[in-house]
C-alpha cells in the first residue's frame, strides 16, 4: 500500500461524523481520571458527571440531527450514517441514561464500586452506537465484542453475589460460542466471496454492499448459505430468539437490576439494529431472503411461543420480565422478517423498540426500587400491596406492564399494531395467528403482576417455617420520581398521540 | 363557538378526564361530585345528539362528522367522529345504561370507591367511543379501552369464584378481540385503499369489491373473532360465569353495551363491506345462532337456579336473535337487530341491576332459597317484573319491535328457521316469569324468613330507584315511539343484499 493510497483513506476518515461515540469514551476516561484526582468525599458526584455526559451527547445528536454525515459511508465503508443509524443512537443513548438512574437506586444497597461501572456503561454505550452503524463485518465484529465484553463484566458486577457470578460466567460460555458462531460464518463469508472462481467475486467481501451484491451474483451457494445461517445465529444469542434463549432467564436473574435493564433492552436493541442491517430492505443478505426468511419465521414462531409460554409459571420477576422479553423479540422477528418486503415494517420495527424502552424502563424502575438486598430475589410476592403503600410506583408499574402487554391506548399497543400491519402486507399470515395467540396468554402473567401489585395484601410471615421477610423497598426520590412519572406519561401520550414517532413510519 | 362544540368528543373526553382526576388523587368527597359529572356528561351529549339529529345535514351518512389528526394520516388512521343511523341509537344507549350504572354505582358503598368509579369512568369514555367512531381503528382501540377495565373489575369487586371467572373472560374475550383486530388488519390491508377511515372503505370497496374469497375469509375470521366477543354458541360459556361474577354495574356496562360492540362491528364494517363474505357464512350463522343461542341455552336458561346466572344466560340467548337478524341481513332484519341491541342492553341492565338490589335483601342469588318479596318490596317487585316482560318482548317496550322485525325478516329468509326462533320466545316466557313467580310471589322460604328475621327486607330506595326508572322510561318510550330512533336508522341500512343472501341458501 502505498503513501498515497493511505492519505486517500485518511481522508474519508470523517471524525466528526463519530463525534458522540468519541465523547462518550472521553467522558468514560475522565471518569476514571476523576476518580484518581477528586478527593474521596467527592467521589458522588462521578455518576452524575456520567450522566451529564450522556444527556450532553443526546443533545449534541439532537442538535446534528441531520449532520452532514447522514446518508453516506465514511471510514472506508466501515460506517454508514443512516437515519435508522441516527434512532438507534439516541435509543442507546436513552437506554444508558435510564440505567444510570437504576443504578443510582441499585448501586448503594451494595458495596459496589460505582465509577467503573459508569465507566464500562459508557464505552458499551458507544459501542453499540458504532454497531448499530456498521456497515462492515469487521467494524460490527469489533463493536459487538466491544460491547459483549463489557456486559460479562456489568453482568458480574456483584463480586459478592453468587447468582451474580454464575449469571456473569454462563453470559461469557454462551457469549463465546455465539460469537465463535458468527465469526465462522464472517469467515464462511469472506473465504466464499473471495473464491476467483465464482461470478462477481470480491477482495472486500467484508463490505455490506459488496457482500450484497456478490451473494446476488450467487443466490444459491451453499458455503454462503451456511454462513448466512451462523450469521443469522449469531446475532440470535444477542436478541435472546429461540434456540439461543437459555441464558436469559438465568443471566437476567443474577446480573444486577440495572443490568439486566441495560440487557433486556438496548442489547436487544443493538441485535435488532444489526438484523434490519443485515436482513432488511436492501440489507447485505437480501439475496438470500429464500433462506432468511423461512429460518427467521421459524425462529419467531418459535421465540414468541416459547417465551410466552415460560413466563407463565415464573415468580421471580426478573426472570419473568426476561422471557417476556424473548417473547418481544419474537414480535421484533415478525417486524424483521415483514421488513424485506414492506418499507414500512422497518419503521414499524424501530417504533416498537422505542415504545418497549419507554415501557421497560418504566418497569424497571420500580423493580430496583422493590427490590431488596439481595438483587436476585425479586419475587412476585414482594409487590403485594405495593399499590396502596406507594401510588406512584404501582401506578408507573401498570402502566409499564399494560405497555408491555399490547393493551390500548398505550404505547406497546400502537407498536404490536404496526407490526401486526406490516407482516400482514408481507403475507406473513401463520406467523400473525401465533403472534395473536402470543399476545392473549402475555396478558396472563402481565396481569398477574399487575394483580400482585394492586389487589393482594402484604401479610408477613410468621410462624415456623415462614419465608423469609419482604425486602426493604427503596425511598424513590424526586429525580427517580420525575423519570418515572415521565416514561410512564410518554407511554400514555406516544399510545394517543404516535405523532412525531409515528413519522418513524416513513422512514426510508 | 358552535364550532368548537363537539358533543361525541366530549362525551368520551369528559369521563376519561374525570376518571383522570381521580386517578391523580383527588380526595373521595370530590370524586364522587365529579362522578355525576363523569356520568351525566355523556348522557346529556347522548340526548343532545338524539334531539338534534334529523336537523342535521349528513356528509357521506354521517352527522357531527369531525376529524382530529393522531399523527398517523400516512398510514391512514385518525381519530373521526361521527354517527350514522346505525351509531346514534347505541350512542344513545350508551349514554343512558352508562348514566344508570354509574349511579348505581356510586351510592354502592363498594369497597375502594374511588378506584372503582375509575374505572368505570374509563369504561363509559370507551364505549361512548365506540358508538362514535368512524374509524374502525379507533373503534377497536375504544372498544379494548373499556374492555381491559371489566377484567380488572370482575377480579377484584366481582362475587363468587371471581378469580376463575375474571381469568376465563380475559383469555376468551382477548382471543376474541385479538382474531377480530386481525380481521380489521386483513381489511385494511386487503382492501388496497390504505386507510382505516370507513367512509372512504366503504366508498374504495363499493368501487373494487375484493374477490368473493377474500371476503368469505375476512368474514369468516370477523364473525368468529366478534362471535366469541358477542357469546356466538359455542363460544358463549364466558359470558353467563362472567356476568355470574362481575360487580352490579360493570355486569350491567358489559352485558348492556360493550357487548354489542360485536354486532355492531358486524352491521357497520362487515355487511356493507363484506357482501359475499355475509351471503357464504349467512346460513351458518343462522343455525348457529337459533339451534345454539336460542334453543340449547334457552333450555340451559330454564335450568338455572342462580338469578345472575339465569340473567347471564338468557343475555347469550337473546344475541341469538341479533345474530338471526344479522343472517338474515335484509334493510328490516338489520334494523330490528339494532332496535333489539338498544332494548335489550337497556333491558339487561336493568335486570342486573335488580338482581344486584335483590341480592341485598335475601343475601343471595339462588332462586330456591327466596319467595315472598313482593310484600316488602312492591315497587322491586314491579319493576322486576316490568324488565321481565321486556326482556320476554311483550308489546309496550322496545324489545317488542326489535324481535317483531327480526321474526319478519327472517320468515323471508328461512320460514323453518323462525318457527324454531319463535318457539323461543315460549322458553323466554318461562324461565323468565317463574323466576319472577319465586322471587316475589308465593310464600316466603325458611332461609327467607331467617334472613328477613335478621334484617327485615326493605322496598327500594330511591338511589336504586333512579337508575332504574331511568332505563325502564328509555324502554317505555322507545317501546311505544320506536319512531324516535328508526327515522335515523332507515337511511344507513343495507339496501338490498337480502337477495344476494337469499340466493346462496
Amino acid at each position: 500500500m502505498t503513501l498515497e493510497a493511505l492519505r486517500l483513506a485518511a481522508a474519508d476518515n470523517l471524525w466528526g461524523a463519530i463525534m458522540p461515540e468519541l465523547m462518550l469514551g472521553c467522558i468514560a476516561l475522565l471518569l476514571l481520571g476523576l476518580e484518581i484526582v477528586l478527593p474521596r468525599r467527592l467521589h458522588g458526584v462521578i455518576p452524575d458527571v456520567a450522566a451529564a455526559g450522556l444527556l450532553g451527547t443526546l443533545l449534541g445528536l439532537a442538535l446534528n440531527w441531520s449532520s452532514v454525515a447522514v446518508g453516506r459511508e465514511t471510514f472506508n465503508g466501515l460506517l454508514f450514517h443512516g437515519t435508522s443509524g441516527q434512532l438507534m443512537r439516541v435509543f442507546f443513548v436513552l437506554s444508558a441514561l435510564f440505567v444510570c438512574l437504576l443504578a443510582r437506586v441499585t448501586l448503594p444497597r451494595h458495596t459496589a464500586p460505582r465509577v467503573e461501572f459508569h465507566h464500562i456503561l459508557l464505552v458499551v454505550t458507544a459501542a453499540m452506537m458504532l454497531l448499530a452503524q456498521s456497515n462492515h463485518f469487521v467494524m460490527l465484529f469489533v463493536a459487538l465484542e466491544a460491547a459483549t465484553i463489557g456486559l460479562y463484566l456489568l453482568v458480574g458486577y456483584f463480586r459478592g453475589s453468587t447468582a451474580s457470578l454464575e449469571a456473569g460466567l454462563k453470559f461469557v460460555v454462551m457469549g463465546a460460542l455465539s460469537s465463535g458462531l458468527l465469526l465462522f460464518g464472517i469467515v464462511l463469508l469472506y473465504g466464499v466471496a473471495g473464491n476467483p472462481a465464482l461470478p462477481g467475486h470480491t477482495t472486500q467481501a467484508l463490505h455490506f454492499a459488496e457482500l450484497s451484491r456478490f451473494l446476488a451474483a450467487n443466490p444459491d451457494n451453499f458455503v454462503a448459505s451456511l454462513g448466512v445461517v451462523l450469521v443469522l445465529a449469531g446475532v440470535a444469542f444477542k436478541i435472546g430468539a429461540f434456540p439461543f434463549q437459555i441464558w436469559v432467564p438465568d443471566v437476567y436473574q443474577g446480573a444486577p437490576t440495572p443490568v439486566t435493564a441495560f440487557l433486556a433492552v438496548a442489547s436487544k436493541g443493538a441485535g435488532f439494529a444489526v438484523l434490519m442491517a443485515l436482513c432488511g430492505q436492501g440489507g447485505a443478505f437480501a439475496a438470500y431472503g429464500w433462506l432468511t426468511t423461512p429460518v427467521l419465521t421459524a425462529m419467531a414462531a418459535a421465540t414468541l411461543l416459547f417465551g410466552n409460554i415460560a413466563a407463565l409459571t415464573q415468580h421471580n420477576v426478573k426472570r419473568l420480565i426476561g422471557l417476556s422479553g424473548v417473547s418481544h423479540a419474537g414480535f421484533l422477528l415478525l417486524g424483521v422478517i415483514a421488513s424485506a418486503q414492506t418499507p414500512m415494517a422497518a419503521g414499524a420495527v424501530y417504533f416498537y423498540l422505542f415504545a418497549y424502552l419507554a415501557a421497560s424502563f418504566a418497569v424497571f424502575g420500580v423493580m430496583a426500587h422493590v427490590a431488596g438486598q439481595d438483587d436476585s430475589e425479586q419475587e412476585l410476592d414482594h409487590y403485594h400491596g405495593l399499590a396502596k403503600e406507594n401510588p406512584l410506583l404501582g401506578a408507573v408499574l401498570a402502566i409499564g406492564l399494560g405497555s408491555l402487554a399490547g393493551i390500548p391506548p398505550l404505547a406497546g399497543f400502537m407498536g404490536k399494531l404496526f407490526i401486526l400491519v406490516s407482516a400482514f402486507q408481507a403475507g406473513a399470515r401463520a406467523l400473525l395467528a401465533v403472534a395473536a395467540l402470543g399476545v392473549v396468554i402475555s396478558i396472563y402473567y402481565y396481569f398477574g403482576w399487575i394483580k400482585a401489585a394492586f389487589f393482594e395484601t402484604w401479610t408477613p410471615p410468621s410462624g415456623e417455617g415462614a419465608g423469609p421477610a419482604r425486602p426493604e423497598r427503596s425511598p424513590v426520590t424526586p429525580v427517580a420520581a420525575f423519570v418515572l412519572g415521565a416514561l410512564a406519561l410518554a407511554s400514555i401520550a406516544i399510545g394517543f398521540y404516535p405523532g412525531p414517532l409515528g413519522e418513524l413510519l416513513t422512514l426510508r | 363557538m358552535a364550532a368548537l362544540f363537539d358533543p361525541l368528543l366530549i362525551a368520551i373526553v369528559a369521563p376519561l378526564a374525570v376518571a383522570l382526576a381521580i386517578g391523580c388523587g383527588l380526595p373521595k368527597r370530590w370524586s364522587v361530585r365529579l362522578a355525576y359529572v363523569g356520568f351525566g356528561i355523556p348522557l346529556l351529549m347522548a340526548l343532545h345528539v338524539w334531539w338534534h339529529y334529523s336537523a342535521q345535514t349528513p356528509v357521506s351518512g354521517y352527522a357531527f362528522l369531525r376529524q382530529y389528526s393522531t399523527g398517523l394520516d400516512g398510514l391512514g388512521v385518525s381519530l373521526k367522529l361521527g354517527l350514522n343511523g346505525v351509531a346514534l341509537p347505541l350512542f344513545v344507549m350508551a349514554g343512558i345504561v352508562g348514566f344508570a350504572a354509574g349511579l348505581y354505582a356510586i351510592q354502592s358503598q363498594a369497597e375502594r370507591l374511588k378506584i372503582y368509579l375509575m374505572l368505570l369512568l374509563v369504561m363509559q369514555g370507551g364505549l361512548m367511543g365506540v358508538f362514535a367512531s368512524v374509524d374502525i381503528l379507533f373503534l377497536y382501540f375504544f372498544h379494548e379501552l373499556a374492555l381491559i377495565p371489566t377484567f380488572i373489575m370482575v377480579g377484584v369487586w366481582g362475587g363468587r369464584d371471581r378469580g376463575y371467572a375474571a381469568m376465563k373472560m380475559t383469555i376468551y374475550l382477548t382471543l376474541g378481540a385479538m382474531i377480530s383486530l386481525l380481521g380489521l388488519i386483513a381489511l385494511y390491508a386487503r382492501s388496497g385503499a390504505n386507510t382505516f377511515d370507513l367512509i372512504a372503505l366503504r366508498e374504495h370497496l363499493a368501487r373494487f369489491p375484493l374477490a368473493e374469497a377474500v371476503q368469505r375469509d375476512l368474514f369468516g375470521l370477523l364473525a368468529l373473532g366478534l362471535g366469541v366477543l358477542v357469546s356466538l354458541w359455542p363460544l358463549h360459556t364466558w359470558a353467563p360465569l362472567g356476568y355470574g361474577a362481575a360487580p352490579s354495574s360493570n355486569a350491567m356496562l358489559h352485558a348492556g353495551v360493550l357487548k354489542k360492540f360485536g354486532l355492531y362491528t358486524l352491521i357497520q364494517v362487515a355487511l356493507p363491506l363484506l357482501p359475499a363474505g355475509h351471503a357464504h357464512w349467512a346460513s351458518a350463522l343462522a343455525w348457529l345462532a337459533v339451534i345454539g343461542n336460542v334453543l340449547i341455552v334457552g333450555f340451559v336458561t330454564i335450568a338455572q337456579r342462580d338469578l345472575k346466572q339465569m340473567i347471564g344466560y338468557s343475555s347469550v340467548m337473546h344475541m341469538g336473535y341479533a345474530f338471526l337478524g344479522i343472517a338474515a341481513g335484509s334493510a328490516v332484519g338489520v334494523g330490528g337487530v339494532i332496535l333489539m341491541m338498544v332494548a335489550h342492553g337497556l333491558s339487561v341492565a336493568l335486570l342486573f341491576q335488580l338482581a344486584t338490589c335483590i341480592h341485598h335483601r335475601t343475601q343471595t342469588f339462588a332462586l330456591d332459597e327466596m319467595g315472598g318479596l313482593a310484600r316488602p318490596a312492591p315497587v322491586l317487585a314491579a319493576l322486576f317484573v316490568a324488565a321481565t316482560f321486556a326482556s320476554i318482548g311483550l308489546p309496550g317496550f322496545a324489545n317488542f319491535w326489535g324481535e317483531l322485525a327480526i321474526f319478519v325478516a327472517l320468515w323471508k329468509y328461512s320460514p323453518l328457521i323462525t318457527a324454531l326462533a319463535v318457539s323461543g320466545v315460549v322458553i323466554s316466557a318461562v324461565y323468565g316469569l317463574r323466576a319472577a313467580s319465586r322471587v316475589f310471589f308465593g310464600p316466603a322460604t325458611e332461609r327467607m324468613n331467617e334472613v328477613a328475621s335478621r334484617q327485615a327486607p326493605s322496598d327500594l330506595r330511591w338511589s336504586e330507584r333512579v337508575p332504574a326508572l331511568v332505563l325502564l322510561a328509555a324502554l317505555l318510550f322507545i317501546g311505544f315511539w320506536p319512531r324516535s330512533l328508526s327515522p335515523a336508522i332507515n337511511p344507513a341500512l343495507p339496501a338490498s343484499p337480502v337477495a344476494a343472501a337469499s340466493a346462496s341458501r
